[in-house]
């Protein structure tokens, strides 16, 4: 049990409640303060919600996979929503040889063939003649599971407060996000834009993919109809609404993937600001107050549980330590 | 020398694509580059990075203290390169220009004739223009009547790494400019092919993706230092004109030699 009275997670997106609900678990009393009305509004909002480590393993540091593949199951633990379905990688008859490269840098993986793809996704049979399919990777709609992270938290004696940023213990974990940026000097912002549409003639099972060679782009199933379709990755920090050369490739993404799309409704079209470290992984370091966790950059819901066990980890070794030099 | 600017590396890169700002800022010292390209258009520019004293992508780059030359990716008109071309004068203080003018977005060609048509422009309007051109020579010889410098033919399509597509055309592009510096700009994917560029005569090369997208981007960058090297130290050296006929090295007993 925690010599320290409470642990203080500021900020209420995917970093904070999944740091809170893991030092919740391990018998810590925690409180989380968020300056916004709800749990999940900042840049959280806007992820793709894919736990999908070995496919990013085609394009980013092997960390990524490491850290990542654990969440699958935290993620399955915590969050009922989640769906271990696996994903789909496709390509456009063009860019076939993406797909080959794809394979070459990735592993855990299958080729399918067209049958092979239908059987898995009938809405996309005689779309593409190959496929690559990853069994072991899951999704979960972020909308979701934020609320149902904060609520397990409140069941077991966490408390949320909203509209709040003063800190009711010494000890703080900030999670913040880019609103940290005060405080850490390397990070830096970079831009997503994505966007929400609902079809009545698509059905999806599981994240598809599409290789593309300027940017990846992949649909993520949420339910009734509704599509994530995600995401740019543009080095600026200017704000503002998606630009019509980003709508127009993530329209052109999920058109390329069916057709049908094209009748698709436009239910959201959103940007924001990723925080990113120089090495694009997140950290947790130690702060003058406590701890903070940042830098989750394109990985949100992939790597927040790790860097919660991480966060958890420290907080416990430094108590144990206190511990020590009371009884000493 | 570009615009009277001496440089010692005759490697130029790309910042874009990269896994990482660490992996560029590695890739890029690794190199020994002292040129980057920054695409205005994609990327940050410093009024974007914000007072709020975040590190952003701009200021990585620009911690780098290397010589930038932005370009105008994505325009698809002459009015657009230009009005960039007037944003990255403001930007990054400096009067270079890597000026590219797109016909599309699916095949990346250049549009030759917006080309000529913004080089002229902004000659005029005193900038310093490296444009991203095909080797052709009517087109390379209307860019210099405008006021380019340097030139910059593409060895392949953007982001094909299919290496150089017509050596004869470049070949000829350098016989017929030998003073203006050349670079190849575009389509390069290992460094055998920068190699090759540079056998052929040419000043530099420029890449972006075989670098950013390589498994290992750091080792990759490195490997493309060495080929430049390697094929300009053999240029210089006067490499032999390819026989038809084998030609022994040792001489052959027994045997009258031709000619002696």
């Amino acid at each position: 049990m925690s010599i320290r009275a409470k642990v203080t997670v500021v900020g209420a997106g995917v970093a904070g409640l999944t740091a809170a609900l893991e030092l919740s678990l391990r018998g810590h009393a925690v409180e989380v303060i968020e300056r916004g009305r709800a749990v999940g509004e900042g840049c959280s909002r806007m992820a793709g919600g894919m736990l999908a480590p070995w496919c990013e393993r085609a394009a980013t540091d092997e960390a990524v996979m490491r850290l990542g593949a654990p969440s699958i199951d935290w993620w399955l633990r915590h969050f009922p929503g989640t769906v271990r379905n696996g994903s789909l990688v496709v390509a456009p008859a063009r860019d076939a040889v993406e797909l080959t490269r794809f394979a070459e840098r990735t592993d855990n993986h299958e080729w399918r063939d067209e049958a092979g793809i239908a059987a898995l996704e009938p809405d996309l049979a005689g779309r593409f003649r190959r496929a690559l399919f990853f069994p072991r990777e899951a999704h979960l709609d972020p909308r979701r599971a934020l609320p149902a992270l904060a609520e397990a938290l409140t069941k077991r004696g966490g408390t949320i407060r909203l509209g709040v940023d003063q800190a009711g213990s010494d000890f703080v974990i900030d999670c913040r996000g880019l609103s940290a940026r005060d405080a850490l000097a390397d990070l830096r912002g970079v831009r997503g834009e994505m966007l929400v549409i609902r079809s009545r003639e698509v059905t999806l099972s599981r994240p598809v993919r599409l290789l593309h060679p300027r940017i990846p782009l992949y649909i993520v199933p949420r339910g009734e109809g509704v599509f994530m379709v995600g995401a740019t990755s543009i080095e600026t920090e200017t704000p503002g609404g998606v630009s019509v050369r980003s709508a127009v490739e993530l329209l052109n993404a999920a058109y390329t993937l069916h057709p049908a799309f094209g009748e698709a409704e436009i239910l959201e079209l959103g940007a924001d600001l990723r925080p990113a470290f120089p090495d694009n992984l997140p950290a947790v370091r130690r702060s003058p107050g406590g701890l903070m966790v940042n830098g989750l950059y394109r990985h949100g819901f992939l790597l927040a549980p790790a860097m919660a066990r991480q966060a958890a980890d420290l907080v416990e070794r430094d108590n144990a330590d206190l511990r020590q030099r009371r009884s000493a | 020398m570009f615009y009277g600017v001496e440089l010692s590396s005759r490697l130029l890169l790309g910042t874009a694509r990269y896994p990482s700002p660490k992996l560029l800022v590695e890739a890029i010292k690794v190199s020994g580059a002292e040129v980057v390209t920054v695409s205005l258009r994609r990327e940050a520019g410093p009024e974007s990075s914000g007072a709020r004293g975040g590190q952003s992508f701009w200021s990585i780059i620009r911690s780098l203290g290397m010589r930038v030359l932005p370009n105008t990716a994505g325009c698809h008109s002459v009015k657009e390169a230009v009005t960039t071309a007037h944003m990255a004068r403001e930007m990054f203080d400096t009067p270079w220009i890597k000026l590219e003018v797109i016909r599309d977005d699916e095949t990346l060609q250049p549009d030759v004739f917006g080309l000529v048509e913004a080089a002229r422009v902004l000659v005029e309007e005193g900038f310093e223009v490296f444009p991203y051109t095909t080797e052709d020579l009517a087109v390379a010889d209307r860019l210099v009547e405008a006021g380019c410098r340097v030139l910059m033919p593409w060895g392949a399509p953007i982001g094909s790494a299919r290496g150089l597509n017509n050596v004869y055309g470049l070949k000829a592009l350098r016989a017929h400019f030998p003073d203006i510096p050349l670079v190849v700009d575009a389509g390069l994917g290992v460094p055998s092919h920068a190699a090759a560029a540079m056998e052929l005569g040419y000043d530099a090369v420029l890449l972006n993706t075989a670098v950013a997208e390589a498994g290992d981007p750091v080792a990759m960058a490195s490997a493309f230092a060495l080929a430049i090297e390697a094929g300009r130290m053999a240029f210089t050296a006067k490499p032999l004109e390819p026989r038809d006929m084998a030609v022994p090295s040792t001489p052959v007993l027994g045997k009258a030699a031709f000619g002696d």
